[in-house]
């Protein structure tokens, strides 16, 4: 097991395992990209085929509160540099901190989650047999298309979310023991990594869900 | 090889920056331009994604070979983007 951080036999300098951990993850967002990327291209030809009705349900999502969340994962975002930031410079405190700082965003992200899809509930706005919008038939299929991509959308990026608080729960765990020196911070490095594609998810899910057309 | 440190100042910059230009979106979509509002959201959203990516996720910083493998990433990602909404965008003109 690779408990306190030594460097494995197949590598010659603690530099290169790091370069090789932090390529290795690379590659994996690079998977992630391209799984999000085809959902998105989804999204694009379902808007470029029905602009007006994908206008008019994007109107239905609560402007403030996604506004508020992009605001709060941005701060995240922050606080996980941070804590990167205090593993390299060996401040195990501050560490533990902005590790704690950052799960804390990320809950509170999922939290106002939580209320915006409590709210399309009631306002009979989650695809199926309860579903409603103002229109004919066509449009109401239509509009269900857009709630669907915004459910699957931000469903599959709350899981990652979900994901991460679990990574970082661990992290914290880890930093209370003191893991994390400047020699080895593998771990924070890479959460890191992937907190910040998750962010960079939500902010392109931000603009093209909920402000098609706010004027 | 001792990796490189961001400073915290760089941190708080483009942490102040996301926060400025996540205000810019919001403002840009109330004020109607026509087909122009779509194409200024997703520029604002990639300078945003570029500098998370950048500074964030070090990729600035990173070796040569890591930052290769980051553009083809996008590449591919291009790749797939493009050429399918080539295709769908350009539909509508056939039936001329």
């Amino acid at each position: 097991m690779h408990r306190t951080g030594e460097l494995y036999g197949h590598f010659k300098t603690p530099g290169q395992q790091r370069e090789a951990a932090s390529l290795g993850m690379w590659v994996f967002l690079i998977t992630e990209i391209m799984f999000f990327g085809g959902i998105f291209l989804t999204y694009a030809i379902n808007r470029s085929m029905y602009p007006d009705i994908f206008a008019e349900a994007s109107r239905e999502l609560n402007v403030r509160m996604g506004g508020i969340n992009t605001a709060v994962l941005i701060a995240s975002s922050f606080t996980m540099a941070m804590a990167v930031w205090a593993s390299q410079t060996g401040k195990k405190k501050q560490l533990t901190l902005f590790l704690i700082l950052t799960l804390i965003l990320g809950s509170v992200f999922l939290g106002v989650k939580y209320f915006e899809y409590a709210e399309k509930f009631h306002h009979h706005l989650v695809p199926g047999r309860n579903f409603q919008f103002p229109g004919d038939v066509g449009s109401r299929a239509h509009a269900q298309l857009f709630f669907s991509l915004y459910f699957g959308m931000t469903g599959l990026h709350a899981l990652h979310m979900i994901v991460g608080a679990g990574l970082l729960l661990w992290l914290v765990k880890e930093s209370l023991r003191g893991r994390y020196t400047p020699q080895y911070n593998t771990p924070v490095e890479l959460v890191g990594l992937y907190w910040h594609f998750v962010d960079i998810i939500w902010i392109y899910l931000f603009p093209l869900l909920y402000l098609i057309d706010r004027h | 090889m001792s990796e490189h440190i961001v400073s915290r100042g760089i941190y708080a910059g483009i942490g102040a920056t996301l926060l400025i230009f996540t205000g810019i979106t919001y403002y840009a979509a109330t004020v109607d331009l026509g087909p122009l509002n779509v194409v200024i959201a997703l520029t604002i959203a990639t300078f945003k994604a570029s500098l998370v990516v950048l500074y964030f996720m070090h990729a600035r910083y990173s070796p040569r070979r890591t930052q290769l493998v980051i553009v083809a990433g996008f590449f591919w990602l291009a790749l797939l983007l493009g050429m399918t909404l080539s295709d769908y965008l350009t539909r509508a003109w056939q039936s001329i």
